[in-house]
C-alpha cells in the first residue's frame, strides 16, 4: 500500500510512458494493420494461385489435345508426307524418337564420366584450380543453350568436318549437361562423412579405393539424382539441336547422320506447315516429351528416396 | 578364408612375389590424380574451346561492320544491314515485363510456401511449381502460340489498351503474337527459378526473430514485410538476377510466340524479336556473311549473360555467407 502511494509521488517514469504510448498507438493501430495484414496476406495467397495455374493449364491442354494422338503409328512410323488430296498422311514420330534416343544416349555416356569425375575433383580439393573451375561451370550453367548450338556447329560441323549430325546434337548437349552433373556430383559427394573417408585411410586404402569403395558408393544416389536432372533437362533442349542435327525425316540409327529429335518435331510444324493435321500432332509429341521428361525428373527423387531407404 | 588372407597379405606386402609392383603409400596415387585432373582438364579445355568456338565466327563480322552491330537500328540481312539494337532491345524488354510479373507473384509464392501454408501442403505446392521448370520451352512456346495468343488478342490485348486509351506503351492492333506474349510466355518460364530459390532463403530467416517480431505485436504482414523480406532481401535479389540471366537467352518459346519482326517499335503489341530468337530462326539457310552476324548476336548474348550470371552467382554467395555467419 505505501509503495503505490509512494511510485505515485515520484516523477512519471519514461519507461513507462513510453511503454503506455506504445500501447496506446497499437491499439488504434490495430484494425488498420489487421486489415493491411489480411489483404495483403490473401495477395500473397492469390501470387501462390496464379503460380499453380499455368502449370495445369499447360497439363490439361496437353492432355486433351495430345493423347488422342498416340496411336501404333504415332509410335512406329516416320512423317509421311501429306498432299492437297491427303491432308491427313502425317505418318507418326519414330524417327523423333530414335532421333532423342541415340542422341541423347550419347549425351549422357560423354558427360556422365566427365561431369561426375570432375564433381569428385571438385569436392577433393580447394585448390585455385578447382575454385576456378567452379565458377565456371556456374556461369555455364546459366548460359543461353542456343550458345553451345552455335559452338557445336562452330566446331563438330565446320572445323572436325562431320556435317549437321546427331553426333553434333550430343556434343551440344553433353557439354550442357557436364557443368550440371558436376556442381550437383560436387554436393553428393561432398556430404560424405569425413569420419568413414578417414576410416578407410586408416586401414591403408589409397585415396582412389577410398574414392571408388567408400565415398562413390555412399553418394550413389545423389549422383543418380544428378545424373537423372541433367538428363531430363538436356531431353528438352531444342535450340542446340535446331543448329546442329539437320532434322531428318527418316528413322536413322546413325548418329552421323541428320537425324531427328522429339522437341525439334514439335517445333517445325509450326514454321511453315500448310497442313493443320501436322500442327495438332505436336500435342501428342508434346505430351510424349513431357511424359519422358517428368518420369526422369520424378524417377531420380524416387530412385534416390529408395536407395536411401533400402541402405537403412 | 580367412586364415590364407592372414598368412598371404603380410606376404605380400613384405616379399612382393610375382614381380607384382610394390604398393605404394596412400596419398601417392598418381593414376587417380591424373583421371581427376584429367576430367576437369578436358571440361576447363572445353570452356576454353567454347569462348572461341562462338567468338571465332563472328570475327569477319566484328571485322567488316564494328561496334555498329550493337547500335544499328536496322536488322535487315536481305538488304545486308545488320544492326542488333532492336534485338538488344526486344531482349530487354521482354525481359523486363517477365520480370516485372514474377517478381511480386514469385515472391509472393514464396512466402506463402514458407509461412502461410500449413506444413502438409507446404512440399506438393513447391514441387507442383517446380515442375514447371522441367516442362521443356519448346512445349510453353506451343501453348504460347496456340492457346495464349487468341486470348490475348481477343481479350487481353483489347482490355490492356483501353487502360491506356490506345496510346503507349499499348497502341496498335492487338495481334495476340506479340513482345507482350513473349515477355507474359518467359514470366511463366522464369517463375520457378525466382521461387525456389527466394524460398530456400526465405526459409533460412532465424525463427527467433520472426517470434521476436510477433511477440512484440507485429501483424502476420508486418513480420514478413519488416523482418522475413529484409533478412533475405541479397538472395531474393540473387535469384531475380538468376531469372533475368535465364529470361535473356530463352531462345524457341520466345521465338515461337514473338513473330519474329527485328524493327524497333512503340508498341508491345507489335511483333519484335530477341537476339536468341533471332540466332535460332535465322541460322537455317542464311548465308556465310549472314552467319558471321548471327555469330556476332552470340557474342553479344553471351557477354549479357555471362555479366549479369556471375553477378547473381555473386549476390548469392555473398548472401550465403552471411546466413552462415548469423
Amino acid at each position: 500500500m505505501t509503495t503505490t502511494s509512494s511510485v505515485a509521488d515520484l516523477p512519471a517514469d519514461p519507461i513507462l510512458e513510453r511503454r503506455a504510448l506504445i500501447q496506446s498507438t497499437a491499439r488504434r493501430t490495430l484494425a488498420r494493420r489487421t486489415f493491411v495484414s489480411r489483404l495483403m496476406l490473401g495477395l500473397c495467397g492469390l501470387a501462390m494461385v496464379l503460380a499453380i495455374v499455368p502449370l495445369v493449364w499447360v497439363m490439361v491442354a496437353l492432355i486433351s489435345r495430345g493423347l488422342r494422338w498416340w496411336d501404333a503409328t504415332f509410335f512406329t512410323q516416320p512423317p509421311g508426307i501429306p498432299t492437297i488430296a491427303d491432308p491427313n498422311n502425317i505418318g507418326g514420330v519414330a524417327n523423333a524418337i530414335v532421333g532423342s534416343l541415340v542422341i541423347d544416349a550419347l549425351a549422357v555416356l560423354f558427360a556422365v564420366p566427365v561431369g561426375i569425375i570432375a564433381g569428385l575433383m571438385l569436392s577433393e580439393s580447394d585448390n585455385p584450380f578447382a575454385n576456378g573451375l567452379r565458377s565456371t561451370a556456374e556461369v555455364m550453367t546459366g548460359l543461353p543453350s542456343i550458345l553451345l548450338g552455335v559452338f557445336a556447329w562452330q566446331f563438330i560441323v565446320i572445323r572436325l568436318n562431320l556435317g549437321f549430325s546427331g553426333i553434333a546434337g550430343s556434343f551440344a548437349l553433353a557439354v550442357l549437361m557436364v557443368p550440371v552433373i558436376m556442381k550437383a556430383s560436387e554436393t553428393a559427394l561432398r556430404t560424405v562423412p569425413h569420419s568413414i573417408k578417414e576410416a578407410g585411410l586408416a586401414l591403408g586404402a589409397r585415396q582412389s579405393v577410398v574414392s571408388r569403395r567408400i565415398i562413390v558408393p555412399t553418394a550413389l544416389p545423389g549422383l543418380i539424382t544428378a545424373v537423372l536432372l541433367a538428363t531430363a533437362r538436356a531431353v528438352g533442349e531444342t535450340a542446340p539441336l535446331l543448329l546442329v542435327i539437320g532434322a531428318s525425316q527418316v528413322i536413322t540409327w546413325n548418329p552421323f547422320q541428320p537425324m531427328a529429335a522429339l522437341p525439334l518435331s514439335i517445333y517445325q510444324p509450326f514454321l511453315n506447315t500448310p497442313y493443320p493435321a501436322q500442327r495438332d500432332q505436336a500435342w501428342g509429341t508434346a505430351l510424349f516429351l513431357v511424359v519422358v521428361v517428368l518420369f526422369l525428373n520424378l524417377g531420380s527423387r524416387l530412385l534416390a528416396a529408395f536407395i536411401r531407404r533400402e541402405r537403412r | 578364408m580367412s586364415e590364407t588372407t592372414d598368412t598371404a597379405a603380410p606376404a605380400a606386402t613384405v616379399k612382393d612375389p610375382a614381380g607384382r609392383p610394390k604398393r605404394r603409400p596412400a596419398g601417392s596415387d598418381t593414376l587417380y590424380k591424373s583421371v581427376l585432373y584429367g576430367a576437369s582438364g578436358l571440361f576447363a579445355l572445353v570452356c576454353i574451346g567454347f569462348i572461341w568456338g562462338v567468338v571465332s565466327p563472328s570475327i569477319p563480322a566484328w571485322k567488316a561492320s564494328g561496334l555498329s552491330i550493337i547500335y544499328g537500328t536496322t536488322w535487315d540481312p536481305s538488304s545486308g544491314t545488320f544492326g542488333a539494337f532492336p534485338l538488344i532491345l526486344g531482349t530487354v524488354e521482354t525481359t523486363a515485363i517477365a520480370l516485372f510479373l514474377a517478381i511480386p507473384i514469385g515472391i509472393g509464392t514464396a512466402l506463402t510456401i514458407v509461412h502461410l501454408l500449413p506444413r502438409r501442403v507446404k512440399i506438393p505446392v513447391s514441387s507442383a511449381v517446380e515442375l514447371l521448370a522441367a516442362v521443356p520451352s519448346v512445349v510453353y512456346g506451343m501453348f504460347g502460340l496456340v492457346i495464349l495468343a487468341p486470348i490475348f488478342s481477343g481479350h487481353v490485348e483489347p482490355w490492356l489498351a483501353s487502360l491506356t486509351g490506345g496510346h503507349f506503351p499499348f497502341s496498335g492492333t492487338p495481334e495476340g503474337i506479340s513482345v507482350l506474349l513473349a515477355g507474359v510466355v518467359l514470366f511463366v518460364m522464369v517463375l520457378p527459378t525466382i521461387v525456389a530459390l527466394s524460398r530456400d532463403v526465405i526459409d533460412t530467416v532465424p525463427h527467433d526473430q520472426i517470434e521476436g517480431a510477433l511477440s512484440v505485436g507485429a501483424s502476420r504482414w508486418q513480420m514478413l514485410y519488416r523482418v522475413v523480406l529484409p533478412g533475405a532481401r541479397t538472395g531474393i535479389v540473387g535469384a531475380v538476377t538468376l531469372a533475368t540471366a535465364r529470361a535473356l537467352g530463352e531462345t524457341i518459346a520466345v521465338a515461337m510466340v514473338i513473330g519474329g519482326n527485328p524493327k524497333l517499335a512503340n508498341s508491345l503489341f507489335s511483333p519484335g524479336s530477341t537476339l536468341a530468337a533471332t540466332i535460332a530462326t535465322e541460322f537455317q539457310g542464311s548465308t556465310t556473311q549472314e552467319l558471321a552476324y548471327l555469330a556476332a548476336l552470340a557474342v553479344i548474348l553471351m557477354a549479357i549473360t555471362i555479366s549479369v550470371n556471375s553477378a547473381g552467382r555473386r549476390i548469392i554467395r555473398r548472401s550465403s555467407v552471411k546466413g552462415a555467419l548469423l
